[in-house]
């Protein structure tokens, strides 16, 4: 669907691979990356637009509609959309009460953003693939990737914030004896304090890179399976039939994914938060 | 010739990695999630009341146990078709 009519199938998913890049260009000066040669040539402060965009849209949607439901709350007969805020808030109120034995009123609006930011980028990914881009090449956008969880930019930055939260919630809980304590003294007592230390430091650090991996690359292979589907596009009338029969397959099969992997990344930073907020004795 | 055969040949384990990727990333899920399913029916049979706090568990289970496969399959056919 893009605007030249020789368009190998590798080229086509590289295409929707590649995020639109802002930066500096060394020799060019600042402007928009042509290919993801010129992106990675700009190095750390180049910036992906269309995820900053699409994720920063999301969460203000999110934001703006439940600030909304709340500010029009009512005691009587609940609207539909009150309903459905309550429904979510409570849904998420439920799990942080399951999971999270600490005291801490920071957490459940965590969760809930965690929560609806995530589903909300998630569900990008059931937009048809070529539809946004094309609409934005049609305005002179070369390249766009609509679904910002699909870029680990954006997964590692929330996970990483998690484990700011989680480190910053063991320093006060725990105090920072305690919390090297924990690190250095667990498993084998105090004479294997290298083995504590290697063992208890890979599944600190563990925490945040398996979850940041896990949504990207579930969202990843998600989006790469769309693509390669969408290639069968090109293949005559019955290959386009099958893949439209496909894409909806796939996409059915994909809410599960989607709202799955937001609703974990909301169970495993309460999960994480709780560890952090459990006093050893 | 050489480098046609050399060609060929790097092509043929490009998708024998890929078919590995994929298969053995489904047979591992699959053992998982069998196991999963099936102890979360004995579960859900002995004890029908617990059935809700059961089902939250094994979705959660289920998406950390789907997401290494999922993965996997994504990286075998962009292996595949794209790389």
């Amino acid at each position: 669907m893009s605007s030249s009519a020789t368009l190998t199938s590798q080229e086509y998913i590289q295409h929707h691979l590649t995020n639109l890049t802002f930066g500096h260009l060394p020799g060019h000066g600042w402007g928009f990356a042509h290919n993801s040669a010129d992106a990675a040539a700009m190095g750390v402060w180049a910036v992906n637009v269309d995820t900053l965009f699409f994720s920063l849209l999301l969460g203000g949607l999110f934001a703006w509609f439940f600030k909304k439901v709340a500010d029009n709350v009512t005691a009587g007969v609940p609207g539909p959309a009150q309903n459905f805020v309550e429904w979510v808030v409570e849904f998420v109120d439920e799990n942080v009460r399951g999971s999270f034995s600490g005291k801490n009123p920071m957490v459940a609006p965590l969760a809930l953003t965690i929560f609806c930011w995530i589903l909300l980028m998630n569900i990008m990914d059931l937009i048809p693939v070529d539809l946004l881009p094309w609409l934005a090449g049609m305005v002179g956008v070369s390249h766009l990737r609509v679904v910002p969880t699909t870029d680990p930019n954006t997964t590692f930055g929330m996970a990483l914030m998690v484990f700011g939260l989680v480190l910053y919630y063991s320093f006060k809980i725990k105090g920072v004896g305690g919390f090297v304590g924990e690190l250095a003294l667990q498993p084998f007592g105090k004479w294997g304090m290298p083995a504590n230390l290697l063992l208890e430091g890979i599944s600190l650090i563990s925490k945040p890179v398996s979850l940041a991996l896990r949504l990207f690359g579930n969202m990843y292979a998600g989006e790469m399976i769309f693509i390669l589907i969408a290639i069968m596009y090109g293949g005559g009338v019955v290959l386009g039939a099958t893949a439209g029969v496909l894409q909806f397959v796939w996409a059915v099969f994909h809410i599960l994914i989607i709202t799955l992997q937001a609703f974990i990344f909301m169970v495993l930073t309460i999960v994480y938060l709780d560890m952090a907020h459990q006093e050893h004795h | 010739m050489e480098l046609e055969v050399a060609q060929a040949f790097a092509m043929a384990i490009k998708f024998i990695g890929a078919g590995l990727m994929l298969g053995l990333g489904a047979v591992g899920a699959g053992v998982g999630i069998g196991v999963l399913g099936g102890r979360f029916l004995e579960g859900a049979a002995r004890q029908p009341e617990l059935i809700p706090m059961l089902r939250t568990q094994f979705f959660i289970v289920m998406g950390l146990v789907d997401a290494l496969p999922v993965i996997a399959i994504a990286m075998g056919l962009y292996l595949m078709f794209a790389a």
